[in-house]
């Protein structure tokens, strides 16, 4: 247990002391949401129609940002071995990682959501499920990011070949999430949804952590 | 208790345990890479206290076979046995080895007492003031990793050995780049651990001098 | 002893697929022609769709074939993961740019069906929705495949993403069920568990279809196989000539 905490702490630290992962990823989702109501014309309207969604698509597109370097950096310097030889299952150390992902990349995106709703004139009825979703989802992102990571250290254009094969794999998220601020938004009850999210995030804690520490053994050479 | 008619049955059956005091053995391995054979029907036996030392040209296959040994790539046949066990169903087998790769795994915003401190932290060790004096590292204790030289990033990957316990120790190149000082260092290190009954195993290109060791030459095939 | 298993005689495949392979060629060549003859000729006109129903038969079982072929390429990457066959990695190679292109005709034909019947060339359905995000799984398949400079660890993280992604086939389905838009596929009308309830003179030309996608399927996989087995051996021989090699000559391929 104490293991698991020393590896989070550590990436943590890391991530603090440069801080340009956290803070490229959240330049980037207000970067790009402020390009959608310059592409799209600044009508009110128009914008609280689209504000759920496209928070909801531009959250997932930062969160990739910083995934590719979840594995790669510490094989390029050999520690992603010393990883494998840990006493903590290899398991443990890919939700270690992906805990400390999220910290510095998730808590950020779903502290930043609600201001950019404003700029995006969403209601304040959709604010506390959006919070909400984006708690459960932005884990969930990491985890199956972490995945993605995993499978392609080591590979030409490692930073675009997650994000392609990651994305497909997380509409289930952005579906229910976006949604769920919709029927916030409606006046209707998000609640289903949301624990269909949680239900999720619950089975990758489970499975995306096997899966990436497979993909990790595999690909080592 | 094994008369002379069930020896050599005995002798390939890895389920067998042996009645030697040997604490890493290696029976019959094979390995591919890729389209490669790099060796074949290799075997090796090392005791409390010994060392072995891997030598052959560059691709030789040094490298694998000591990776194999740490368990990060799976023979294509054969079996490395550690305390008499086969190191895959070993479940302390991580927590009893160092390994010191090529690359030293030092990350390049921690100091160099954060560094050494991580790994021990991570495996329960307690000594990383002991081994930073041990390599000289204690007066840039405090410098971040990303000033150092190719030598002193070397020492930090060293003194990872010193810093928790751990018997068996593989080691790759380990004086490369390293001055006289820190070779010695290094060598009496090496010492210390094998008179305390650890063992020894590196991959060398004939600059470590140690007394009684056994050698074990890879050509290519 | 080296495991032969590692380099697995592909000699056996070889000749096993030597002897496949005509038959399903021949059923393919006979079977397309019989179907596209009902489906085209020997099948009514559909009461409500006429003549634009036949578009059916090639949408279908192209749908049918595009999921069948994600689970051949999952249970291979499986096989090639837990008992390291080379050529179980090479069946999921090679079959992956076939899936991809039957779920492309899926997609293509749904279109051009859905213009006339529904009045656009696409709608955000579950159906379609959950079909495109497959074409994206092949396609990352493929890619990921081939972005690694050592083949076999290529193969290795493909597989991984082969069997993540069916996992995930059935959760992407399902959520995107959960859009409550409208659906304007029909459900299910030939797997049901009350048997069909498609009318006979239309599930024939259907089921014929069907066959010979299978066969030419077969056929395809294995011309596939068989020509990257073939690519792998000219390769090693080239290899030994170049270096003038004495020892007898070990045949190995890549997946």
């Amino acid at each position: 247990m104490n293991a698991f905490f020393v590896i989070v702490r550590r990436d943590v630290t890391l991530s603090l002391r440069r801080a340009s992962d956290t803070i490229s990823v959240v330049l980037f989702f207000v970067l790009a949401i402020v390009l959608f109501p310059l592409g799209i014309g600044p009508e009110l309207n128009v914008l609280s129609r689209i504000a759920a969604g496209t928070i909801w698509v531009v959250a997932l597109l930062a969160a990739m940002l910083s995934l590719d370097r979840l594995f790669q950096v510490d094989a390029d310097e050999g520690g992603l071995d010393l990883l494998l030889l840990a006493p903590l299952p290899l398991e443990a150390v890919v939700l270690a990682k992906c805990l400390a992902h999220w910290l510095v990349t998730g808590v950020p995106l779903i502290l930043s959501a609600p201001i950019l709703s404003v700029l995006l004139n969403m209601s304040l009825k959709g604010f506390p499920v959006m919070v909400l979703a984006m708690a459960l989802a932005t884990p969930i992102l990491s985890l199956i990011g972490a995945v993605g990571a995993a499978l392609t250290v080591g590979a030409r254009r490692g930073g675009v070949l997650v994000s392609l094969l990651v994305l497909p794999l997380l509409t289930p998220v952005l579906i229910l999430g976006a949604s769920a601020v919709d029927l916030a938004l409606a006046g209707l009850n998000a609640g289903p949804l949301l624990m269909l999210l949680g239900a999720m995030l619950l089975i990758a804690v489970v499975l995306c952590p096997w899966a990436a520490a497979a993909g990790l053994r595999l690909t080592i050479e | 208790m094994l008369s002379e008619n069930h020896a050599p049955m005995a002798q390939n059956n890895p389920m067998v345990l042996r009645l030697s005091k040997a604490i890493l053995e290696g029976r019959d391995l094979a390995l591919w890479r890729g389209e490669r054979l790099l060796f074949e029907g290799l075997g090796f036996t090392v005791d409390p206290g010994g060392a072995l030392l891997l030598r052959g040209r560059n691709g030789s296959g040094k490298t694998s076979l000591l990776r194999l040994i740490a368990g990060l790539i799976p023979p294509t046949s054969g079996v490395v046995l550690w305390r008499g066990v086969s190191i895959l169903d070993h479940e302390f087998f991580r927590r009893d080895l160092h390994y010191v790769g090529h690359r030293d795994a030092v990350k390049p915003l921690l100091t160099v007492a954060e560094n050494v401190h991580f790994w021990s932290n991570l495996r329960g060790g307690t000594g990383t003031t002991a081994a930073l004096d041990h390599f000289g590292l204690q007066e840039i204790a405090d410098l971040p990793a990303r000033f150092l030289s190719a030598g002193q990033r070397r020492r930090v990957g060293l003194a990872r050995l010193l810093s928790s316990p751990g018997t068996l120790w593989l080691l790759d190149e380990p004086v490369a780049g390293l001055d006289e000082e820190s070779v010695e260092a290094l060598l009496v290190a090496i010492r210390e651990h094998r008179a305390s009954g650890g063992v020894v195993v590196a991959c060398t290109h004939g600059e470590l001098a140690l007394e009684n060791v056994q050698n074990l030459s890879l050509q290519e095939i | 002893m080296v495991n032969l298993h590692r380099f697995a005689n592909p000699n056996r495949f070889m000749r096993l697929s030597a002897r496949i392979l005509p038959w399903a060629s021949v059923a393919a060549l006979l079977l397309f022609p019989a179907g596209l003859y009902l489906a085209l000729i020997g099948s009514p006109p559909d009461y409500e769709q006429r003549e634009t129903v036949r578009i059916m038969y090639i949408h279908v079982p192209a749908a049918w074939m595009a999921l069948f072929s994600y689970s051949f390429m999952a249970a291979a990457s499986a096989v090639a993961l837990i008992w390291r066959h080379p050529l179980a990695d090479l069946a999921a190679k090679s079959i992956a740019p076939i899936g991809a292109c039957f779920t492309l005709i899926c997609l293509v034909t749904g279109s051009l069906w859905g213009q006339p019947t529904w009045g656009t060339w696409w709608v955000w359905d579950a159906r379609l929705t959950s079909v495109l995000i497959l074409v994206f799984l092949f396609l990352g398949y493929m890619v990921l495949y081939d972005a690694f400079d050592d083949p076999q660890k290529g193969a290795r993280a493909a597989g991984v993403l082969a069997m993540v992604g069916f996992v995930f086939v059935p959760i992407i389905k399902f959520s995107v069920d959960i859009l409550e838009l409208r659906t304007l596929h029909q459900g299910a009308s030939v797997l049901k568990m009350s048997g069909p309830s498609i009318h006979e003179t239309m599930l024939w030309p259907l089921l014929v279809m069907a066959l010979a996608y299978v066969a030419y399927t077969t056929a395809i996989l294995l011309v596939r196989m068989r020509s990257a087995i073939l690519s792998a051996r000219v390769r090693s021989l080239r290899i030994k000539r170049a270096q003038g090699e004495s020892k007898p000559i070990v045949v190995t391929y890549r997946a």
